[in-house]
């Protein structure tokens, strides 16, 4: 046995390796388009990248299904990333060229650390970043970041959202004056993101800012709360990633006494797989929203129905989990895809044919999500209407604010902005100003 | 019996003190070197480039830091990716505010602060020892990532903590392809491991081993340890520099604190083992196995099975498969992969007969 054992297992070594690196015949046929699925499925961070890029897979099936863009077929693949920057790097290059020797056209990582990592290698190779909802704030600006969107709105947008949302609930702006406001986050480039906009903020409506930071993976947070404790803050904006880490930020509030009606989660701390885990202690914690929650959206129906109840191809392994919080957004971001890829065969004129990465990316400048266009995708209430431009590269700016009562998520407040839109705007330019002279970028006229 | 060991004498000092004593491996080393940089720039894919390769040899040079520190001289250590932390923002402000500094310059001052830093953490070592002196030089771990994080000077207050590494420039030609800058990283990490070589044969080499198996009776044959232990701490802290700042600077491109947390440390520690402490080809095995088997794991699963099994499932069996040859390699090979080519070395120069 061993001996056979011996004999095989180099033999078996070789094949493997062989058809590891053969590279697969380039079968090329004309209608298809390459995406990249750059997933993180282990890990902390495993709720987030299963749920979202099994929405992006689930759509381009359905859309395969459909008769494809304009009937493109859309082929893809994946590569997993542990939601490490090392690895998205890696992700990147392997994920360049498709298995049917396209280039990609776009690229989402799902976590502002990856996202940064391959910034800069995006004009360069003629491919989009597209962060839903993450990432780096200042690319909104696309003189400088030509090749970069934040179509789902960013962070800055979004902390303006919530404070504004404070003061509603205090009863207005003048309220606000000498609040005490506690931002607890996750020790990264993506904790931090917010802090320029809430700073400026704070000082403007007379409130104090407390930081207080959470050395990742963020699952050891008992000092943090003690602090939070002494410091009696009235409200606690809370940025944390992976579902430990969230999950024991509302226990642990719980255990403070800490009300969870004053404690406001980010988009991408508060999931049904975070809130589930914290049990009652979960209970009235708020959650913003950038696409929101529920299997009752026409397009999240059919999908399920036509992958998971007509057929079994759907790409969630837990077909419950359809129409969550992830998965929704999953969806939000792959429908920008498919309508980027839309508008670029129709200016290319490439219709019923693939195209390159910079016609994809006119086609993503050009999104025009009309409150008609997103009721005949399906998608009504789900993401907000928003427009695109060659200096405008991020979405609506809006959000809505949820509340977990313990079994689902409520809709507390419509559509919401920050309070001043132009004033985050112009935080916006301001730093990509200070990176473009930094680095020597010549903006990008829009004249 | 490609080639033999039997009848070969030294007949001089000077052939006594080579580093590699036989001519065959010799010529295998010049033709590996050569055909790495003569002929894999040319041919590689930029994938292999900058995906696979830059990153190997990086992460292969504070391997070999980390080997000089815990595989010759015995000391443990657990703030590899501290130093790593230290070198690649030292290269970063080096450049920043020093324009006209060429970029070799720059690594090598980098290299030079992050052995200062590392002297500095390496103190403890003189009263204290094993594992007790990993938890302190983990100490260094978490307090070189904490001034980065906490002090904006070292990240010139760039908001988000992430910022873009300067383009490497060399005597006014930039190197910024994928191949340009392997050839860089290539002569780098051949020239520091050509200098590994030299002090882990020479009498350096020898204090070190000396404190490492005894230190009490090295002491007593008149080996300083102060020096010696200082000695080996600095060099592995600038080989740790040196390759961090490669890191930061031709792989990913950004400089983050976070990129050097402690899980990166433990990492290049288990590279060290897996590859054969005390070896120089240990550490680029050790840094193969570590850094690309996971890699060509994804590749092949994703290659063989595609989209039929359920991607989750098949992420988390690549890690269940790592975490299994890793013991394996433990409970089979304890002395590292470096070992199992020794083993292989052996058996060829006895062919056709066997050990």
């Amino acid at each position: 046995m061993k001996s056979i054992l011996k004999r095989v297992a180099p033999a078996a070594l070789a094949a493997a390796a062989l058809t590891a690196f053969a590279a697969p015949p380039a079968a090329m046929a004309e209608e298809e388009q390459y995406f990249p699925v750059p997933s993180s499925r282990v890990g902390p961070f495993s709720a987030m990248g299963t749920g979202y890029y099994g929405g992006i897979i689930d759509y381009m099936q359905y859309v395969n299904k459909n008769g494809g863009v304009n009937g493109v077929q859309l082929v893809w693949a994946e590569c997993e990333t542990e939601y490490n920057a090392a690895r998205t790097v890696e992700c990147y290059q392997r994920l360049l060229t498709g298995p049917n020797g396209q280039k990609m056209l776009v690229f989402d990582t799902l976590g502002t650390p990856g996202a940064y990592a391959v910034i800069n290698r995006m004009s360069e190779e003629e491919t989009v970043l597209a962060q839903y909802g993450y990432g780096r704030t200042d690319a909104a600006d696309g003189t400088v970041w030509p090749w970069v969107f934040n179509a789902a709105s960013h962070y800055w947008s979004q902390i303006g959202m919530k404070l504004q949302f404070m003061a509603d609930q205090e009863g207005g702006v003048e309220n606000m004056k000498g609040k005490k406001i506690v931002h607890l986050h996750i020790d990264s480039a993506y904790g931090r993101e917010p802090l320029p906009a809430m700073r400026q903020i704070a000082k403007d409506w007379g409130m104090e800012l407390v930081e207080i930071s959470i050395p990742p993976p963020g699952l050891e947070q008992q000092s943090q709360w003690l602090q939070i404790r002494r410091e009696r803050p009235d409200w606690v904006t809370f940025w944390g990633a992976g579902s430990g880490m969230n999950s024991t930020g509302m226990t642990n509030a719980a255990r403070m006494g800490f009300p969870r009606e004053r404690l406001v989660y980010v988009t991408f701390g508060g999931a049904e797989e975070d809130m589930v885990p914290a049990g009652d202690a979960a209970k009235g914690t708020y959650v913003v929203a950038n696409a929101v929650p529920g299997r009752d959206f026409p397009l999240i129906a059919d999908m399920y129905k036509t992958l998971y109840e007509d057929s079994n191809v759907g790409n969630m392994a837990n077909p419950d989990r359809v129409g969550t919080v992830y998965y929704n957004r999953g969806v939000g971001a792959a429908v920008m895809w498919i309508e980027a890829l839309k508008n670029a065969q129709e200016m290319s004129g490439k219709v019923g044919k693939a195209v390159v990465g910079s016609e994809f990316r006119d086609g993503y400048e050009a999104l025009n999500m009309t409150p008609e266009k997103l009721e005949e995708i399906g998608i009504t209430g789900m993401v907000a209407p928003f427009q695109l431009s060659c200096a405008k590269h991020d979405g609506a700016g809006k959000f809505r604010m949820m509340q977990w009562n313990g079994e689902k998520f409520d809709l507390i407040t419509d559509w919401m902005g920050p309070p001043d839109p132009t004033f985050i705007r112009g935080l916006v330019e301001s730093s990509a100003g200070k990176f473009a002279s930094e680095n020597n970028v010549e903006p990008k006229n829009c004249g | 019996m490609l080639y033999r060991q039997a009848g070969r004498f030294r007949t001089s000092y000077s052939m006594d003190a080579r580093l590699v004593p036989f001519f065959e491996d010799r010529i295998a080393l010049a033709a590996v070197f050569l055909f790495a940089l003569c002929v894999v720039p040319f041919s590689a894919s930029d994938y292999w480039l900058s995906a696979i390769l830059i990153p190997w040899l990086c992460l292969s040079l504070v391997a070999l830091g980390q080997n000089i520190l815990m595989g010759y001289a015995g000391q443990l250590s657990l703030g590899s990716a501290g130093f790593m932390a230290a070198g690649a923002f030292a290269c970063y402000n080096f450049e920043l505010r020093i324009p006209e500094m060429p970029f070799l310059v720059s690594l090598i001052m980098s290299g030079l602060v992050a052995a200062a830093v590392g002297i500095v953490f390496g103190l403890p070592s003189l009263r204290i020892r094993g594992l007790y002196l990993a938890v302190a030089t983990l100490a260094s771990q978490f307090f070189i990532v904490w001034v980065i994080d906490k002090f904006g000077w070292f990240k010139n207050y760039d908001s988000s903590g992430i910022i873009t590494a300067q383009d490497i420039v060399i005597l006014g030609k930039s190197f910024t392809t994928p191949a340009e800058m392997y050839v860089v990283v290539l002569l780098v990490v051949a020239v520091m491991t050509l200098l590994a070589m030299n002090m882990a044969s020479g009498s350096v080499g020898r204090n070190w081993m000396a404190v490492r198996d005894m230190d009490v009776a090295a002491e007593a044959m008149g080996i300083s340890l102060l020096r010696t232990k200082l000695q080996a701490f600095a060099i592995s802290s600038f080989y740790c520099g040196v390759g961090g700042a490669l890191f930061a600077f031709t792989f990913l491109q950004s400089l983050e604190p976070v990129a050097f947390d402690i899980n990166l440390s433990f990492r290049i520690l288990f590279m060290v083992i897996i590859g054969g402490l005390g070896t120089i080809i240990g550490a680029y095995l050790g840094a193969g196995f570590i850094l690309l088997l996971p890699v060509f794991l994804n590749i092949f699963f994703h290659a063989v099975v595609g989209e039929a099994v359920d991607a989750t499932i098949v992420s988390a069996f690549e890690q269940v498969i790592f975490g299994v040859l890793m013991i394996m390699f433990m409970i089979y090979e304890p002395l590292g992969i470096a070992r199992l080519l020794e083993i292989g070395q052996e058996r060829l120069r006895r062919w056709p007969f066997k050990v």
